[in-house]
């Protein structure tokens, strides 16, 4: 009976220890909520196709993938707001922003009894979030949406409780909409919100959104499709009423495009343009500009031209807009830069 | 008058008492109300994917937690590892060796350490296994939960060793063995029904830990080779797909939540009953 | 025979004593247990040591200042210290009295074996990982709260502050309740085996003099065991503060300190949990652990009070949980 149960402990020792194949490169990475559905994809879609490639995605917010980046502890990192000269200087080493896709992020509510698809003006999100406007039928929101009756419920804010990227181009966008929001709050992964229930990564804020009457938040694009909630419409610098898809997002970033500066840290939020959603946002992958394994480097490498190539044929399947072409042809030269 | 004060503590008898009884059953009705749903939640999403499927990606419906599985085996394996040893030798040591002062203070230290809030013992693991290496690793994850178990298992070693009446000790020495001895070859047998059931419980409490493995085993797509990798754990799943918005993930947390309730249900069913037919008091 | 030396004149030297089996045992299972000791200064030493930056930042005033603002690197304590003092304070609301009076009834009034049955259950409810609690709170207590508990409470005592303010299903309440769940079986288990240890006699000489049996337990018997009951209080109040799942999934993790039991709220734990990945910056880092030092010793104090209460009621040594 012993000897079986020593027998039985051995084998189970030898094949929990059994080390990877070789030639297997294990890359682990962290970071944005906002792009997780596509870079999931991406990276099964990879696996499939390269099975000694494995590449484990937390998505555990962007400003949990900075602080890995930084501390060493991820071989590459995702966020959708770009790293600020203070962070990058706390990193270890050097990283380089690579863009991945062009995604929208959306006011999604639950209002028991509203079907229709609101209008939000900037002074609206800015006033809502802000903790000024507290009922739906304030008049901020009563004018954008003639005819639709809204009820005079309090409301719910809800907004993510980790540090996030969307939460980045969300604050972003509300510090160009609001001097008010500018200067009191400001835009980071992470504030000091006025009002508001904390979720954890769109998938929290949608869940939150979802099971609270009265509530609002920000999610990004595809969680809002995924789950069937209502995203309303949001006013754009140009003043017209854009309810988020691929053609605004990409005419957002056309102009972004011709001026991209080198390092690839851009907002394109509240572009300019009739046909610009106001609020999108390029996201990036944090990659250390030195790579000590070589197997890693080279898999990364491999990874971002197949990303930038064949990848981008998966965006718009999950409502992410493609990379507009000179921003490829730039990022596809910054790989060099990786070593 | 005094007939009414009778009846009145009479009458206010009868109510408290049964209030009592009411307070006992209530909470043991939360019990199954637990269990119940979790039995039904869960066993509807419990299939055969659940446990030998990887999770798919974001959004898409399907698949399963056989990397979670696997995920705490391993680190209850690590826990079991580097924890148990030092709990059983610490409780030897409490128990046939110590001397007053020291023993007092691993005393009290062993019961500092029990009470210090499991999200606590993440930081420290994260400062002491992910941050010098740079990695989120199973190893790390184990070593929080190793530290998880030694002070159930110090605390069941001591006591049990302790019910063991001297007389068998007195014995054993008076046969010419030595101490040591004594202790390996016939205190400790004896007593280790006991000490079994203790490490099991404790292993069965640290099974469920989700905080310190936040930081430190991180989470995993994938299988987790070898040791050093992020690994994924059944905890972890559960609330990462409980707080999500998708409603195919709430049903895996149910069936996750059944799997873990079970196993650590099991865990305490067995030994309370082994220690009760041993006719020893429960820990 | 193993260890057997002839006895010799004099004290023998370390070395040679060595040789003796039993002195090597004594030495092996002395470091083990000093290895206990080393791990747990270690985690004492690395909580304040990693604290350092935002302890000279900031100073005292981390504790009474309620502001978290990682973008103006401005942190403060207390938003957090209230969440985890209010959620449990709620959840010792609802658990002490319920839990003694379940001890109470399993150690009085219960046949013996009914009542090992019974305390066998709750120790079973004891042993269920905290994030079952937080799902269970997630998908029933929570909705349970919007739609049937929440409009209940402002029904009837709508007009007290702790009930006024919108509600939201997450919160304080939920928190306090889930938090209540988890903890009643500590207080039962313990506050139940402090009241058999109080001797017969007491019970029969009370009955003798003409009181009801209610009166009995309750004036003579419960006081009794007064300190062993409250040392179960302390317990479970220790694990309330440090507990981190259940209470971030139901919580709504807003650091704010509001009067009202619905409105959402943070706890130390729950703030640690959810943001120490990411906290980017050295001085946010420091703050989290900070706030992770400060549970630490509330939790320390705590679980200290409560084995000397416990200890002092069991007269006659031994121990109990």
């Amino acid at each position: 009976m012993r000897k079986i149960l020593l027998g039985l402990l051995a084998v189970c020792a030898l094949a929990l220890t059994a080390p990877a194949q070789s030639g297997t490169v294990l890359l682990n990475a962290a970071g944005a909520t906002f792009p997780a559905p596509i870079y999931s994809k991406w990276f099964d879609v990879y696996h499939t196709a390269h099975p000694n490639v494995q590449i484990n995605y937390q998505a555990i917010g962007s400003g949990a993938g900075i602080r890995q980046v930084q501390a060493g502890t991820v071989d590459f990192g995702a966020s959708d707001g770009p790293m600020t000269d203070d962070q990058l200087a706390q990193a270890k080493v050097k990283v380089l922003h690579f863009p991945t896709v062009l995604g929208a992020v959306v006011p999604t509510y639950n209002i028991p009894g509203v079907t229709a698809s609101l209008n939000f003006t900037q002074k609206a999100l800015a006033g809502i979030y802000l903790g000024e406007i507290t009922k739906w039928n304030d008049p901020e929101i009563a004018k954008a949406n003639p005819g639709v009756k809204l009820p005079s419920d309090d409301i719910v804010v809800v907004h993510r409780s980790d540090g996030s990227g969307t939460s980045y181009i969300w604050t972003d966008f509300l510090s160009k909409a609001s001097d008010e929001w500018k200067n009191k709050v400001g835009k980071a992964t992470s504030v000091n919100w006025p009002v508001g229930l904390g979720g954890k990564g769109n998938e929290g804020v949608s869940g939150l959104v979802k099971q609270t009457p009265d509530a609002i938040g920000y999610i990004e694009l595809i969680y809002a499709l995924q789950n069937n909630i209502d995203y309303g419409s949001v006013q754009n610098a140009a003043g017209k009423f854009l309810k988020a898809d691929l053609a605004g997002v990409t005419a957002a970033a056309a102009a972004a495009a011709k001026e991209m500066p080198d390092d690839f840290r851009v907002s394109i939020t509240n572009a300019p343009g009739a046909a610009a959603y106001p609020v999108s946002s390029f996201t990036w992958l944090l990659i250390p500009a030195k790579i000590d394994d070589a197997a890693k480097r080279d898999a990364i490498k491999a990874f971002l031209k197949w990303m930038m190539a064949d990848g981008q044929n998966y965006n718009e399947g999950l409502s992410y807009a493609k990379l507009p072409k000179p921003v490829v042809a730039k990022e596809m030269k910054q790989i060099a830069l990786v070593q | 008058m005094k007939r009414l004060h009778i009846i009145w503590r009479k009458s206010l008898n009868v109510v408290m008492l049964s209030l009592t009884g009411v307070a006992a059953f209530g909470v043991v009705s939360i019990l199954f109300l637990i269990l119940g749903y979790f039995i039904y939640d869960g066993g509807r999403s419990l299939n055969w994917a659940f446990f030998t499927q990887l999770p798919k990606p974001t959004g898409e419906v399907g698949g399963g937690m056989a990397n979670a599985i696997i995920g705490s085996f391993k680190l209850l394996l690590l826990a079991a590892l580097f924890g148990l040893p030092v709990g059983l030798m610490a409780g030897v040591y409490l128990a046939e060796f110590g001397g007053k002062t020291f023993a007092y203070v691993i005393r009290y230290t062993v019961d500092l350490l029990n009470g210090v809030p499991s999200i606590v013992i993440g930081i420290f693991a994260y400062a002491l296994a992910v941050q010098p290496v740079k990695h989120f690793s199973t190893l790390a994850g184990g070593f929080a939960l190793a530290i998880m178990v030694v002070p159930i298992t110090v605390r069941a070693t001591e006591e049990f060793l302790r019910a063991i009446p001297n007389s068998l000790r007195e014995g054993a020495m008076a046969l010419g063995a030595s101490k040591w001895k004594t202790i390996a070859s016939v205190i400790l047998p004896a007593a280790s029904g006991g000490i079994l059931t203790g490490m099991l419980l404790s292993l069965a409490r640290v099974a469920g830990e989700t905080a310190p493995l936040l930081f430190t085993a991180l989470g995993n797509q994938y299988w987790s080779p070898g040791w050093s990798q992020p690994t994924s754990a059944l905890p972890l799943m559960i609330y990462e797909y409980a707080i999500s918005a998708y409603d195919d993930l709430h049903r895996q947390a149910w069936a996750a939540g059944l799997v873990l309730l079970g196993m650590v249900l099991l865990a305490n069913l067995g030994c309370r009953l082994v220690m009760n037919r041993r006719g020893v008091r429960g820990v | 025979m193993d260890g057997a030396v002839p006895p010799q004149a004099g004290p023998r030297s370390f070395v040679h004593r060595l040789r003796d089996g039993d002195e090597v045992a004594h030495v092996v299972t002395l470091i083990f247990a000093s290895l206990i000791l080393l791990v747990t200064s270690l985690l004492v030493f690395i909580l304040w040591e990693k604290s350092q930056l935002s302890r000279a930042q900031f100073g005292w005033s981390f504790f009474w200042t309620s502001v978290w603002d990682p973008v103006f690197s401005h942190f403060g304590a207390l938003p957090f210290i209230y969440g985890t003092l209010v959620t449990s304070v709620v959840s010792l609301a609802i658990a002490v009295p319920l839990g003694l009076a379940a001890a109470i009834f399993l150690a009085e009034l219960a046949p013996r074996t009914l009542s090992d049955y019974i305390a066998f259950l709750i120790d079973l409810l004891a042993a269920v990982p905290s994030v079952i609690y937080g799902l269970f709170g997630i998908f029933i207590v929570v909705p349970m709260m919007r739609t049937t508990i929440g409009p209940a409470l402002k029904h009837t005592l709508g007009f007290l502050p702790i009930f006024k303010g919108p509600n939201y299903g997450v919160g304080f309440l939920t928190a306090g309740i889930v938090l209540s769940i988890m903890i009643v079986p500590f207080i039962i288990s313990v506050s139940r085996e402090v009241l058999l240890t109080v001797p017969r006699e007491q019970r029969e000489a009370a009955m003798g003099l003409g009181a009801t049996r209610w009166e009995a337990t309750w004036k003579v018997v419960v006081p009794w065991a007064r300190t062993g009951i409250m040392g179960s209080v302390f317990l479970a109040l220790a694990r309330a503060l440090g507990e981190t799942m259940a209470v971030t999934m139901v919580i709504g993790n807003d650091p704010k300190i509001a009067a009202s039991l619905f409105a959402p709220g943070y706890t130390i734990a729950a703030v640690i949990a959810n943001e120490f990945t990411e906290a980017t910056g050295d001085l946010y880092l420091s703050a989290l652990i900070e706030l992770g030092l400060v549970l630490f010793l509330m939790t320390f104090i705590l679980n200290g009070l409560a084995r000397l209460l416990i200890l002092a009621t069991e007269r006659g040594g031994g121990h109990t949980s």
